[in-house]
């Protein structure tokens, strides 16, 4: 190839690798001219753009990540509240767990001590009419047996020492007899 | 056509390289080169001009060349860190080839500016090559540059015989003339190939005897084929010229070989 190039150079014709200095200077003038527009005015405008699209860009997202740090913020704080609230029922439901334990001892105690009450208070007052009756017999029935016996003896037991004695002691008789029938 | 009156295929060569001035001295070429600037600088200034932060489908166009110049191949080859002041050279060295390169294929102008030597020669010898080399220099001084470049560190001291001369020869010499070369040839080349198409198949259509015109089909099927080949050759030249050229740089610049 490059054999047949150089005879056909020597027969007359252009060699195609040998360069026209017409051609260097023209294409090195109107290269340097082009990088000169380039370098002057549409490179600064577009690293500018660059500039501006990178600023954009980092400040959504910057943006994006503030607003995401706040989110989890708040989802932190209502965790930390819906703890807390839950923590405070947990010791609500205890206390008046405890609370009503106390309440029922109380009132447990109480209806004992009632009861009790009640129950000593009747056997008191059943004492006491008892008493009150027996009392009351007592004379009623003395009194009726010396009317009898007076009747019947036909003396006047009028010595009153001797009419309590012999009352008193068919009483104490009876009494004896009695007791282990009421029991 | 002259070959067309001489009744017999003469193949296309050098010569239909080399038309008559179209006036004065002023040969196609010329004018090419000329009108490449004046569409470059039109493009990037009306695309710049109004520059939005969501481009529009002009601006994107644009954006693309630029960011593919600036990033794909400026930032790619030299690291991030120093590569912004050679951004212009870089995308300017890309666009002017692959105007250049893509005339060859546009219809009526069908001239590939650099199948003349003269201008990536231009291009590479006066431009890149004092570029590199002098951004190698004012980086790591003179004699740092000289020794990072031909010296390599732990190299055993007797293949620097070997390599230095190597060295010096493909840093010095060859990386220049080789850049212009490849691209010149290229086009030259592609733009011979269609050359032999188109006009064997006009000839064939014209001039051969009827049994063989249909043979002419099969030519300019052959030319439009090798046209698409041509538009893929013309964009990967230019591609490899402007990433040889910051690929230099990006060497002259680096700390260590």
């Amino acid at each position: 190839m490059l054999n047949q190039l150089t005879l056909l150079a020597a027969e007359g014709e252009p060699s195609p690798v040998l360069p026209h200095t017409s051609e260097i200077i023209l294409g090195l003038v109107a290269f340097l001219l082009l990088l000169g527009i380039l370098w002057k005015f549409v490179v600064p405008r577009f690293e500018k753009l660059y500039q501006e699209r990178t600023e954009t860009i980092e400040g959504g997202i910057q943006k994006a990540e503030r607003m995401q740090a706040q989110a989890e913020e708040n989802l932190q704080k209502y965790k930390d509240l819906l703890a807390d609230a839950n923590a405070a029922a947990a010791r609500i439901r205890d206390d008046a767990r405890i609370e009503a334990e106390q309440i029922r001892e109380e009132l447990r105690v109480q209806a004992q001590e009632e009861a009790a009450r009640i129950v000593a208070q009747g056997r008191n007052q059943l004492e006491a009419q008892r008493a009150q009756i027996v009392a009351e017999l007592r004379a009623d029935l003395g009194r009726t047996a010396v009317e009898l016996a007076s009747k019947i003896v036909g003396e006047s037991l009028d010595d009153e020492a001797r009419r309590r004695g012999t009352v008193d002691r068919f009483l104490e008789e009876l009494d004896s007899v009695s007791a282990p029938a009421k029991k | 056509m002259p070959l067309l009156a001489q009744g017999e295929f003469q193949p296309p060569g050098v010569r239909d390289f080399f038309l008559p001035p179209i006036f004065g001295s002023v040969t196609k070429p010329m004018v090419l080169v000329v009108l490449s600037v004046i569409i470059i600088a039109a493009f990037f200034l009306l695309a710049s001009r109004n520059l939005k932060i969501v481009p529009s489908k002009f601006q994107f166009a644009a954006e693309s060349v630029y960011d593919f110049s600036r990033n794909g191949i400026t930032r790619e080859q030299i690291g991030a860190k120093d590569f912004r002041p050679y951004v212009p050279l870089i995308l300017t060295l890309f666009t002017f080839v692959l105007v250049n390169n893509i005339f060859g294929i546009i219809p009526i102008i069908q001239f590939p500016t650099f199948s003349h030597i003269g201008f990536p020669l231009a291009l590479s010898v006066l431009v890149v090559y004092p570029v590199y080399h002098i951004a190698g220099i004012r980086k790591h001084g003179i004699g740092g540059y000289l020794k990072k470049e031909l010296f390599p560190p732990d190299i055993p001291k007797p293949i620097y015989f070997l390599l230095t001369p190597i060295e010096i020869f493909t840093k010095f010499f060859m990386n220049p003339i080789t850049l212009a070369i490849r691209v010149f040839a290229a086009m030259f080349a592609g733009h011979l190939i269609l050359l032999v198409f188109t006009m064997g198949g006009e000839f064939l259509l014209l001039e051969a005897n009827a049994w063989l015109k249909p043979a002419s089909i099969v030519a300019f099927l052959f030319a439009i084929a090798m046209t698409f080949l041509e538009a893929f050759v013309q964009v990967v030249q230019a591609y490899i010229f402007a990433l040889l050229s910051a690929g230099y740089i990006g060497a002259a610049l680096a700390a260590d070989h």
